[in-house]
């Protein structure tokens, strides 16, 4: 019997390091052995089938019962592909940031700004045939945090991505185009390769932007792809 | 072609994706209630390279049914929020044993990824049980340096319960994966 073959490993530069020294929080939680290599099996190239009726979609977090959140309404518009560019079919998306004001629904943010009693911050879409996902949202307020003196996190919604293999695994964060916080901020600056980054700040796009209702952006995700051969037998 | 994008933070704020029952795999109203096989806890402690409990970390289970195959009947996938003294917990049943590359047989083991403030990417590691003789033989086993096999391997603690500590850094690093 064939193996199956496996996922690529990340091209040099494109992945964050474990330790992040301007990151202060990977200090005592990167690990200081080296990872172990093992070859792809059926449990790296499986994946749980996420299914809409166990998981229901949730694409609309700038309302909560009917009641409208605070804040500048966006869409968020996207493929999830592969690095073949083929589509992930059925991906799903899970989503979460801090409201308008900069503040998380979430007993652990303690920063002085505003809850909005109507708006939580949490959502899940799933990618359809072609990949495509879409979801309506508040664009989120920038948020301090102590990694350093007048530390700020750049506007950013978090993505949590589930492909067709384990391997495939991702979570990341989406950040906005022009925001003078991104050449600032550690997370964003620990890809070593500045067009990798890149790709994590989403694009404004007047065809995803709906007239008299929100301004669209649009985000690309690109999962791990396949290597091109599956690896015989050797027996 | 374009490479994969980037992996970042969970941060402190993942909990707005935490759902408490998708920890109890065998809970009455999910995909695998009534499924037969060995109920079976799996808990552990997440600690830092101080030692100090980790009380922020999503940990995420990925696992075959007892059949040892993951497209089967059973949804082998958990998520579990590590409480404040670190600790997570998931009720699940034991795996088979699975299938490796060549003619190779996997001991049955559990695949844990940990997410967390801290962790730019995933840390990605593998629960097998003690006493299991496929142990001896298993690929990833075989291949991590002896002297920290045991970080691997949970033990047994009574009434179906397994345990796992793991160790992010320092004295006793738990061997991760590169996967
Ligand atoms: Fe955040």
């Amino acid at each position: 019997m064939s193996d199956p073959a496996g996922y690529r490993l990340p091209a040099p530069g494109t992945q964050p390091p474990y330790d992040a020294p301007d990151y202060g929080s990977t200090r005592r939680r990167h690990p200081t052995r080296p990872l172990l290599r093992v070859p792809h099996t059926p449990t790296e190239v499986s994946a749980p089938r996420m299914d809409p009726a166990r998981y229901p979609p949730h694409a609309d977090l700038s309302k909560l019962e009917g009641r409208e959140g605070l804040g500048e309404r966006i869409i968020v518009a996207g493929r999830v592909l592969d690095e073949e560019g083929r589509p992930v079919r059925g991906a799903m998306v899970e989503v979460w940031q801090a409201n308008a004001a900069g503040r998380y629904h979430h007993p652990g943010d303690t920063h002085d700004a505003p809850l909005d009693p109507n708006f939580r911050g949490q959502g899940r879409v799933f990618a359809d045939a072609e990949g495509r996902y879409r979801f309506t949202t508040i664009r989120p307020g920038a948020y301090p945090w102590r990694n350093h003196h007048n530390a700020w996190r750049p506007v950013h919604i978090h993505f949590s991505l589930f492909g067709a293999g384990f391997a495939q695994r991702l979570i990341t964060q989406m950040y906005f185009p022009g925001d003078p916080l991104l050449p600032l901020d550690p997370i964003f600056n620990s890809i070593p390769d500045p067009a990798a980054r890149q790709r994590l700040v989403a694009r404004f796009d007047l065809d995803v932007t709906e007239p008299e209702w929100a301004l669209g952006y649009r985000f690309d995700i690109v999962l791990r792809g396949r290597e091109a051969t599956p690896m015989e037998d050797a027996a | 072609m374009s490479a994969a994008t980037p992996s970042q933070t969970a941060g402190p704020y993942w909990h707005l994706i935490d759902f408490p029952e998708w920890a109890d795999l065998l809970r009455e109203d999910g995909p695998n209630a009534g499924l037969a096989g060995e109920r079976i806890l799996l808990t552990g402690r997440v600690t830092d390279g101080d030692g100090a409990p980790c009380p922020d970390v999503m940990v995420e289970l990925w696992q075959a049914g007892p059949d040892g195959e993951y497209g089967g009947a059973f949804h082998g996938f958990g998520r579990c929020a590590t409480d404040a003294e670190g600790r997570f917990r998931f009720v699940t049943l034991r795996p088979g044993p699975v299938r490796g590359r060549g003619n190779a047989v996997q001991a049955p083991h559990v695949t844990l990824s940990l997410f967390a403030r801290g962790l730019l990417r995933q840390l990605v590691t593998r629960l097998y049980f003690a006493g299991e003789p496929l142990n001896e033989t298993d690929p990833v086993l075989s291949a991590a340096e002896p002297e920290r096999r045991a970080t691997l391997i949970a033990q047994p603690a009574g009434g179906g319960e397994w345990r796992l500590d793991i160790r992010l850094q320092g004295e006793g690093e738990t061997v991760f994966l590169e996967v």
